[in-house]
């Protein structure tokens, strides 16, 4: 009666991979639509400008402030009822957006502000204008520190992904649900499906963590 | 009105399951972080397996494996059970991780003074590197605790009726603009109960400065 593992894993892969291409594209779709908004975000919060300033913290606290899930249940279950209506997935692409550009923002602050004060003054000292300055010379030293940052937030806004599950996205998780359902494996299926998150998770945390010995060592 | 007591009815499962979920990854961080730092090779892969397996799987599927697939006539876990055992373990991961960050950034000087004074491997991390590793981690702890309350939320999905779960039977019962009122309260209630833990953090992260200079 009971399948040897393999063969149900074998049974069972083709639907997960096919939900994972949906988790995958998800992830892709926020990571395109978010860092934008990341930078839009991180120049308003460092902005001079008291009330833009002000503003972007807002966004930025709320985004980062409140659980992923909350946001995705707001944005898709709250815009319709103000007469916007969205596909799931495109709520799950905008609440995910909205979350991973908030801490990006974040991380990009971080990243600027850790360059030193010094090269500021040398900007000035080499009489570079300081719009100069601060787009030729802090910002790409900031941004290389933030990569590392950037990489592994991109890594757990794939792993949100699986949120998507609970407004019926076809994503891997659904996948995972829907074939749990069918057979009554639950342990087995969502083994494998932990197994195949893991399989894109896992090398991209060991990039990250190579990068970051990389990033770290030059200059 | 009732917005906000449907959101509060959630609140003392979401703050059981925070702290109890953290208070077993505190412990269970502890022979993680002794495992990756190990010099027996098996054991410091298997340890590494481990937290690199409780961090890159989604705490859904952890939380799914345990309430669906663990469960047998003879076994099974409860959703609460499966929700703080699930986010224990998932701690675990993250907080060896930031243990072992901080042991490795006592300067090696420490562990040569240590030894030059012919302090033993136990009492010397103990009462010399431990102390040290704990001043430097305790903010990456407190952004963590405020991490693990948001993630609580998932908890809802396996049928945990803390804040999520509470916000969202509501709107189903209510299909009105109002009706989703309890999910931005709940939002709300978040960034306001993450801001004492941040507080907190501050001023021991200060006390903890004090106390080396």
């Amino acid at each position: 009666m009971t399948t040897p593992l393999l063969t149900s894993w074998g049974q069972y892969l083709p639907p997960l991979l096919s939900g994972l291409v949906q988790s995958v594209w998800l992830a892709v779709a926020a990571i395109v639509i978010g860092l934008p908004l990341a930078f839009l975000f991180c120049t308003m919060v460092m902005s001079e400008n008291r009330l833009i300033g002000a503003l972007g913290l807002v966004i930025v606290e709320i985004g980062r402030g409140m659980p992923a899930l909350v946001i995705l249940y707001l944005v898709y279950y709250g815009l319709p009822r103000f007469g916007i209506s969205l596909a799931n997935v495109a709520a799950a692409i905008i609440a995910l957006a909205w979350n991973y550009s908030c801490y990006c923002s974040e991380i990009i602050r971080g990243g600027i502000q850790s360059v030193p004060r010094g090269q500021i003054e040398a900007g000035n000292a080499l009489g570079l204008d300081s719009r100069v300055t601060f787009l030729r010379v802090i910002v790409p030293q900031g941004l290389r520190s933030a990569i590392p940052g950037l990489l592994g937030q991109s890594i757990l806004v794939f792993q949100d992904t699986s949120l998507a599950y609970t407004i019926a996205v076809p994503e891997l998780m659904k996948q995972a649900y829907s074939l749990g359902g069918e057979n009554y494996q639950y342990l087995r299926v969502f083994v494998l499906t932990g197994l195949v998150y893991a399989a894109v998770t896992l090398p991209a945390t060991w990039i990250t963590v190579w990068m970051e010995r990389r990033l770290g060592k030059s200059y | 009105m009732e917005p906000i007591l449907v959101v509060l009815r959630g609140l003392p499962l979401t703050l059981l399951i925070t702290v109890v979920a953290f208070a077993i990854g505190a412990v269970l961080g502890i022979p993680l972080v002794l495992g990756l730092r190990t010099v027996v090779a098996p054991v410091r892969w298997l340890s590494r397996l481990a937290v690199d397996l409780l961090r890159g799987v989604p705490m859904i599927v952890w939380l799914f494996v345990l309430k669906f697939g663990l469960s047998t006539p003879a076994f099974r876990l409860s959703s609460l059970e499966a929700a703080i055992f699930g986010l224990g373990i998932i701690s675990a991961g993250y907080l060896a991780e930031i243990y072992r960050g901080g042991i490795q950034s006592v300067p090696r000087g420490q562990f040569e003074a240590s030894q030059a004074l012919g302090i033993a491997g136990p009492i010397s991390f103990l009462r010399i590197i431990a102390p040290q590793a704990a001043r430097i981690v305790s903010p990456s702890i407190a952004t963590y605790l405020i991490g693990l309350l948001k993630n609580s939320s998932i908890a809802s999905t396996i049928v945990v009726s803390e804040m999520v779960f509470q916000a969202q039977s509501y709107a189903r019962q209510n299909p009105t603009i109002a009706g989703i009122l309890p999910y931005a309260i709940a939002g709300l209630l978040y960034i306001v109960l993450s801001v004492p833990v941040a507080m907190f953090s501050r001023i021991l992260d200060e006390r903890l400065r004090k106390a080396v200079i």
